[in-house]
Order: C-alpha cells, then structure tokens, then sequence
C-alpha cells in the first residue's frame, strides 16, 4: 500500500501506551513544507511524548510517523537525526563545560563516527559556518565563553543554534521560552519566524502570547487526541477548546 | 610543528608537564635510585598504564571501570604465557612426567600442551595476543552493554562482576592457569635472562617509553573532537544523541582502547617482576587503579602518572613499617581527594603552579575541566 504523502511530517493513528495509559491515543498529525505549527495543551496532554515519539525517543506501541515519507518508527536515534529532525529539549541540554564553539562544533554536522571524530579538523568551512550560525542565535560575541556562564534565555538559543547548523528539515523545539524575560521573548520570536524559512518547525509552548506572535498553525492537544486544529483564532474560538484549557 | 605541539602535547602547560614527566623518569630516577628501587618503581608504572587508561575511560568518558585489573591481567598472563613456555623447554622439565609442559600442568596430570597455549610459542604472536586480545574482550563487553545502554553504577558493578569471574576461573583451573600461584618462575625472553640488571634495566627504559607513548597518543585523542564527545557524553548523553551520533559505538571505542593500554601495562609488568598470578586481576587490584586515577587527578594524563606512583610509593613504605594501618591511610586519602581537591594532584598543580610559576598564567587557558558531577543517574560518582 503507497501511503506516501506531500507531507514533510505525516502521523498516522499514533498510540503509546505507558502500562495501558495512554499517553497519546490514535493520533493523526500532518506538517506542511515550511510550516511553523505549535501545539498547546495543558499539562498530561501527551505534547512532550509526541516530540519523543518522532526523535525515537519514545518507541511507538502503535502507528506510523513518516518523515519525508521515511518511516520513523523503526529507526534509532541517530539515524533520524541524520534523517534531518532536529529537536530541543525543554531544560536547555548543552555541554556546560564546552566553550559556544566547540558545543556548535560537534553539534557540526560532519566527523561522526569514530574515526571521522579523530581526524575531523576545525578548517575554515566550519569555521564560517560556526560564525554564521553564532551571529543568528545573537552569542557571536561569545563563542570562547564555558556554555555553563550563559544566561539561561542564552542556553536556549545555544541549543536551537546546535540544532540549526545541521540544517534539519524539521525542527522540534520543545518550550523554547520558558524562564525568558520579555526582551528575551521578543528576540526569540523573531529568531524563529527567521529560521522557519526552508524548514518545517513544530513547537510546543504555553505562552499565548509567544504562540500568536509565531504560529501559522496551531494544535490543541488533550489526554493525548486533537481536540482542535487551525489558525490562532480558530482555535481560540472553539468552545471544546474554551473548556479544557483556555477557560481556566 | 605546530600539530605536534597542540594536538600531542597539549599546549605550553601539558608540554611542561609532559617534559617534566619524561625527565623524572628517564633521567632522574635512573640517576638516583639502584636497580633494585629502578625495579621498583618501574613496577608501579605499570599501573600507571591502567590510571591513564581510567582518564579517558572515567575522567572524560564519565564510564567507570571497576574492572582494569582484568585487562592489566589479561596482558600479563599472554607475556606469562610466552615465557613459561619458554622456561619449560624439554631439557629443564626432564624430571616431569611429560617434559616440555609448564610444571603446573604437570602437577595437575595434564599431558599436553592445551591448544590455547599453543599461540604463545611465538613471540610476535604473543605480541599480537596482548595488543587484540584483552581489546577484543572489552570489544565484546562494551558492544553488549553500551548498545543495551548500560551505564552508571550499573556498569560499573558489571565490570567488577567480571573481574571476579575471571579471577574464580583462573584460580579454578589450575592446570591450565597456574591456579592460585599464578605463572611463576620466569627465567628467559628468547634466550636473555630477565632478571639480569641490563634486563631490568632495559625493561624500565622501555616500559617508561611506551608509557610516554601512551599518554601521547591520548593525549591526541583527547585533543580531537573525539575527546570533545567523550566530555559532551558525560555530561549530556541525550543530547549527543539526538545530534546524530551513535553514542554506543564512542563507548565501545574507548573502553577497548582503555584496555589495550591496560594490557600493555600488564605485559610490561610480567616483564619487570617476573611472574603473573591472580591477585592482580581481581577487584581489590581494580579499585586501586581508580584511587591511583583519582588521586592523580582523574582528567588528567600526567597526573594519573604521579598518583600512581605516590601511592604505590606510600604503599611501599607504610606497608613495611605499619602493615594493619596502611589501608586506612589509602581509605583516608581517597576520601579526602574526593572531598578537599576533587581535581587529584593535577588540580593542585593547575590552582597553585601559575602562583609559583608566573610564566605559565599567560596561556593558563588550558582547558579546565571541572569534575564529574553527580546526576540523578548516580553516573560519574565514585
């Protein structure tokens, strides 16, 4: 059977079950070409899980998550990032005793296997691309401090900057603003409505306000189903969605 | 030049270290010190191969061995191996029942030679034996373990799990091991005596070459973005992952490695002291190598080298004169090490010698690792 899609992400009937609960329950998902899409939803809803899900994070109990048209499921970790899916985890996860360059170093996406990490040189290419990529995420002034003394809206952009330099297809960022200042907000925003050019972005966040500054698209997500799908409006509108989570 | 200089010595402060290194031990020790301490003290740099083996294996792969002792063994026994068979030629072993079969196998009614001593006839095959073998064991533990995502604690009891097996087993099968006794009575390396003085002293010289050596080699490893990934799988397993690398193929690399230099040590070891046995692979040997790491300053090449030596030195002396109280001495220092200056000696040397030294707090911009963090894993604790 040909399931292939235009989609550049395609879930379908997605189930995990963690000792019978589940966490996410027969979900169907699809991510357009250069789609910036958020889902929202209040805490247990099974957002973070469909993250893991698609980095393989998280094996599937059931369905399928095509990238591509590749078949995610059964691929180990690596072989999906290699894929082109890049993912940011909610704590900032950098390496805290690695100078800005060498975590944008070996986040470069060349030299990863044993012997290319051996003989893998710092030339002028990765250099470049280092810089390019630093001037993005506004640390250009930083590359020789410890990862560790950045602020923490600093780490955040770090990682997404590790993400970028392998040029994924797909971006998953998982509450990138969290523990931001408002300052910080802004410039992030602007740092994703940038990147989201030639790429597909999916990303999970509470704050509203961020949400209606970034998406193209928004999802709502309860006890692991879609409750509603569609533009800010739309879905701030649905009464279903007025219930579970924006009313409180 | 300049390759030389960054990637095998590390800089102004690792070449000074490096240098200092090699002065003490090909030159001054030699000046100073008769063969029987020379001896001695080239005994104690042999495990200096197993504490430089624990810096990259714990102090920057954050993976902690308890089980180097089994490596360090598995090297000596192949070198005890070859020379046994050479000691038991048909002439010296006439009175035996079966001439030509070390004498254990003799007394245990064994009556040929078993085919996995075979090998060990041939010098280069023994060399090769101790270079792939002892690695190719880690090879296998690493691949079953690290693709299974073992680590931690966990991994650390399995490795000491491991040593004790090995040990039940050589002492179990005395005919073919030596049991208990360990291969004992080593006389000749084709044909020159070991224990002669231009032997022993070859052997020093040597076996402090080849640690040199070593560290060298690490050193480059450490230098490489390989060495970058060892510190970033340490500290954020996850997140080396989820950027396209198989972390588990980085772990099975090293710790093989780890224990091919361990296996060099224990050759070396055979060598100098002239016999082999059991109570150099168990956990107690093991352990010891990590307080000698630790001490020395876990991420530090160099500083593994001087722990090992200042403990075995302390060992040496208190041990002659106070047998009972020694190991409290070394549970004590171990405890303060992790206390007071977690960083070993090597930490000692890089917060205080820029103070005493002010020519080297220019370029002082040597990495500066801090030590493994404890995680809720428990991995990297002691």
């Amino acid at each position: 059977m040909d399931t292939n899609t235009n989609f550049t992400l395609a879930i379908e009937d997605l189930t995990v079950s963690f000792d019978g609960f589940k966490a996410v329950d027969a979900l169907n998902f699809y991510l357009d070409k250069n789609e910036l899409h958020v889902v929202i939803g209040p805490n247990g809803a099974g957002k973070t899980t469909v993250l893991d899900l698609i980095c393989g994070k998280t094996k599937s109990t059931e369905g399928s998550i095509k990238f591509l048209n590749k078949e995610l499921t059964k691929m180990a970790e690596h072989e999906i990032v290699r894929a082109g899916v890049g993912r940011k985890f909610q704590t900032p996860s950098i390496y805290e005793n690695l100078s800005v360059l060498e975590n944008l170093e070996i986040s470069y996406p060349y030299g990863r296997g044993v012997y290319g990490s051996l003989t893998f040189k710092r030339n002028k290419t990765v250099l470049d691309k280092i810089h390019e990529i630093a001037k993005q995420i506004m640390l250009d002034d930083a590359l020789d401090t410890e990862a560790g003394l950045l602020s923490h809206g600093q780490k955040q952009w770090l990682e997404i900057g590790m993400l970028l330099i392998q040029d994924p297809q797909l971006l998953m960022l998982d509450e990138p603003v969290a523990g931001m200042s408002v300052k910080e907000r802004e410039q992030t925003a602007e740092l994703l409505n940038k990147i989201s050019e030639g790429r597909s972005v999916l990303v999970i966040e509470h704050d509203m306000e961020f949400v209606e500054r970034i998406a193209d698209k928004v999802t709502v997500l309860h006890q692991g189903k879609i409750l509603a799908t569609g533009d800010m409006e739309t879905v701030q509108n649905d009464p279903k969605v007025i219930e579970v989570y924006l009313g409180h | 030049m300049n390759f030389v200089y960054e990637k095998l010595m590390g800089g102004k402060q690792g070449l000074l270290g490096f240098v200092l290194l090699a002065a003490l031990i090909l030159v001054i020790m030699p000046m100073f010190f008769d063969i029987f301490r020379l001896n001695l003290i080239g005994k104690y740099l042999t495990y200096a191969f197993a504490a430089v083996s624990l810096v990259l294996l714990w102090g920057y792969g954050g993976i902690l061995s308890l089980g180097q002792g089994v490596f360090f063994g598995l090297g000596g026994y192949g070198m005890a191996m070859f020379l046994k068979l050479e000691a038991s030629s048909p002439e010296n072993t006439k009175i035996q029942s079966t001439p030509g079969i070390p004498d254990f196998m003799d007394w245990n009614q064994i009556t040929e030679l078993p085919w996995f001593w075979v090998p060990f006839e041939s010098f280069t095959l023994t060399i090769i034996a101790i270079l792939t073998l002892p690695a190719l064991f880690a090879y296998i533990i690493g691949k079953a373990m690290f693709t299974r995502r073992v680590g931690g604690v966990y991994f650390a009891i399995i490795t000491q799990v491991i040593a004790v097996i090995l040990t039940i087993l050589i002492v179990g099968q005395q005919g073919f091991t030596g049991g208990i006794n360990g291969i004992t009575d080593l006389r000749t390396l084709n044909g020159w005596d070991i224990t002669s003085d231009s032997a022993k002293y070859f052997f020093y010289f040597l076996n402090a070459g080849l640690l040199l050596t070593v560290i060298v080699i690490s050193r480059f490893i450490l230098t490489s973005k390989f060495g970058s990934l060892l510190l970033a799988m340490r500290d954020k397993e996850d997140r080396v992952r989820f950027s396209g690398y198989d972390v588990a193929h980085f772990k099975i690399f090293i710790f093989s490695f780890a224990a091919m230099i361990s296996a060099i040590g224990g050759a070396m070891f055979t060598l100098q002291v002239g016999f082999m046995s059991p109570s150099f692979v168990g956990i107690v040997p093991s352990i010891e190598m990590v307080i000698f790491a630790a001490v020395g300053g876990r991420i530090s090449l160099i500083g593994a080298v001087y722990g090992t030596l200042m403990i075995n030195a302390g060992k040496t002396a208190f041990s002659e004169s106070f047998p009972e109280l020694w190991l409290f001495l070394m549970g004590g220092l171990f405890i303060s090490v992790v206390m007071f200056f977690p960083n070993g000696l090597a930490g000692l040397w890089n917060d205080y010698a820029p103070r005493v030294f002010p020519f080297l707090k220019e370029k002082a911009k040597t990495k500066d690792v801090p030590p493994v963090v404890t995680d809720e894993t428990g991995k990297g604790t002691v």
